[in-house]
């Protein structure tokens, strides 16, 4: 007999079925209920359909929806960039204080969103005055703004803030893409005169394109399952005016209510429902449309 | 060699480049750290001056200390990551050995269903999670904090650890199976310590998240005797927020635990990240 295999599995798998798996398939149930004059029922799709398109529900989810891909977005565009070269430079062979730098910049990564949203707050204030001083200093103090207080700067600086404090993450996991690139591969290419920047465009990005996808997509997830940072930075309510609303936020303030609003399990039920029909889709489009066509090199 | 071709003026490129972002990095904890030990005229009057006797001011963690009760929330935070980290590895370890070493019916299968919560996140299921705490009585308890966490830990862990036994090898094991050991002898004794680099690298990925959660704490855990410090710098922060000497002395105590637990494991992390896990 085999029982040590289930000795092995039985742990891992209860916990992570009981807390992981049942409580996700619970909200999705929950989410086809509501309350009907009194009672409970069964509405089906009435949540959603209201969710999407009950003027009461449908501008705040598809405006946290609309910010939260602005928010995705940004990261695309700032955070994996600086961290495909951040990682490219430490990867320079004999490249001086490497680990100096890798370390260094990993910290931010490490600190908790109470921190990172208080810390930036006050360097943003313009009572303190850090940001303002730091313009001046190089002449462009008339650029400065209530970033965090203007409807229209608001969500783009706090997705920056966010990119601030994340890029490490893709920083290492490319930084080891790099490091695992057989050093056969790069001595050829200078056998050929390929080297410094045509090498990395030519040589060493198609060999990391795999990892480039999996930071893709886990940026993807992280950002449509963000909170903290928002929360911390401009409360429940997501603000000035809802402009940094995305969808945590919009779920939380749902759920458990806020100030005069009740909160209504069945309708956040329906958000987390949403939620998790938008990362799945994702992750559907990542794993067959992208995966599949990724091509993997084998040393 | 790539070295000794690398033109000069490329590494000093390289060198302002990474300086420069170094600096992005770590001026924020910089700023907060000195203005931390000043007077609060001086926290105004000269934002960027480092502390010096003349506006050296200790009033904001003094504040701190007498006002919150950091020392517990930290005890709390200090539980409930070491106890989530010991059974995300413990129970994670476990299952991903089961997974690499045995071929048994349903092995792809249920890698896959283990898989699946890298790409969920348990958030979603926060509704029926807090229902299933009230009715086990487990709400403000740490308990529930630890369990949602090591749900929570495992998928990923399972995945790299799993990752990673694949490699040790075949002889190895087979050998102490001739030598009588028992399959968990094999495990605890001769499996786990050559994966320790994984197990450092899963412990940071598993850790960090842990101890800066908001949400989770926020939701099934608000009392004061179980407050973490992240949940509970957050309250405090709100409270004081026209206090800026405790302010900056509040951030400044939440940074520096965790910095100093990443200088402990920063040597093991990249080597467990390099050694071809998460690629």
């Amino acid at each position: 007999m085999r029982w040590h295999i289930g000795v092995f599995l039985a742990p891992a798998v209860i916990v992570y079925s009981a807390l992981m798996i049942i409580p996700l398939f619970g909200t999705l149930n929950q989410s086809l209920f509501n309350e009907v004059d009194g009672a409970v029922r069964f509405v089906g799709t009435g949540n959603f359909a209201r969710l999407f398109g009950d003027p009461l529900w449908a501008g705040a989810f598809w405006n946290a929806l609309g910010n939260n891909a602005w928010f995705f977005v940004i990261h695309m565009l700032v955070q994996n960039p600086i961290g495909i070269l951040l990682a490219a430079l430490l990867s320079t062979p004999r490249l001086r204080m490497a680990a100096f730098y890798r370390t260094a910049i990993f910290v931010p990564t490490l600190l908790s969103f109470v921190i990172v949203g208080f810390v930036w707050k006050l360097i943003l204030s313009p009572i303190w005055g850090i940001a303002p001083g730091m313009l001046d200093l190089v002449g462009l103090k008339s650029l400065f703004a209530p970033w965090l207080g203007k409807e229209e700067y608001a969500l783009t600086t706090l997705a920056l803030i966010s990119v601030w404090q994340f890029v490490g993450i893709p920083m290492m996991l490319i930084y080891a893409a790099l490091l695992s690139i057989p050093d056969e591969v790069t001595e050829a290419a200078e056998m050929d005169g390929v080297t410094g920047l045509s090498q990395f465009w030519k040589i060493k990005l198609p060999l990391i394109l795999p990892s480039i996808g999996i930071i893709s997509i886990l940026t993807f997830v992280g950002n449509f399952n963000a909170f903290d940072l928002i929360y911390v930075a401009q409360g429940a309510l997501a603000g000035p005016d809802y402009a940094t609303d995305i969808l945590g936020t919009f779920l939380y303030r749902t759920f458990f209510g806020f100030q005069l609003q009740l909160g209504d399990p069945y309708m956040g039920s329906a958000i987390a429902g949403a939620m998790f029909g938008i990362i799945l889709l994702g992750v559907c489009i990542y794993l067959f449309g992208i995966q599949t066509r990724l091509r993997r090199y084998q040393f | 060699m790539a070295g000794v071709r690398m033109s000069r003026g490329h590494a000093i490129a390289a060198h302002a480049i990474l300086i420069a972002y170094t600096g992005i990095a770590l001026f924020p904890v910089f700023v907060t750290v000195i203005n931390s030990f000043k007077s609060r005229k001086a926290i105004f009057a000269d934002p960027l001056a480092l502390p010096w006797p003349g506006n050296f001011d200790l009033v904001g963690y003094e504040t701190v200390l007498k006002q919150g009760d950091f020392f517990g929330y930290f005890q709390n935070s200090m539980i409930v990551t070491v106890a989530s980290l010991f059974f995300v590895i413990l129970f994670g370890a476990m299952a991903a050995f089961a997974l690499s070493e045995y071929r048994f019916r349903g092995n792809m299968l249920m890698g896959l269903y283990l898989a699946l919560g890298i790409m969920i996140p348990i958030r979603l299921g926060t509704v029926a999670i807090l229902e299933i705490m009230v009715a086990g009585g487990l709400v403000n308890t740490l308990t529930a904090l630890i369990l949602v966490y090591t749900a929570q830990g495992l998928p990923l862990a399972i995945f790299i650890l799993a990752e990673f036994m694949k490699t040790v090898s075949d002889d190895l094991k087979n050998a102490g199976r001739i030598d009588g050991l028992s399959e968990y002898a094999i495990f605890f004794s001769l499996v786990l310590p050559l994966v320790r680099p994984a197990m450092a690298t899963v412990a940071v990925f598993t850790m960090i998240p842990i101890w800066n959660d908001l949400w989770f704490p926020l939701i099934l855990a608000p009392a004061e005797e179980v407050k973490t410090i992240t949940l509970g710098s957050q309250i405090f922060i709100g409270q004081f927020v026209t206090n800026w000497n405790a302010v900056l002395a509040a951030l400044s105590l939440a940074i520096l635990p965790v910095l100093v637990l990443y200088l402990i494991f920063s040597r093991q992390l990249i080597r467990g990240i390099t050694a071809g896990a998460v690629k």
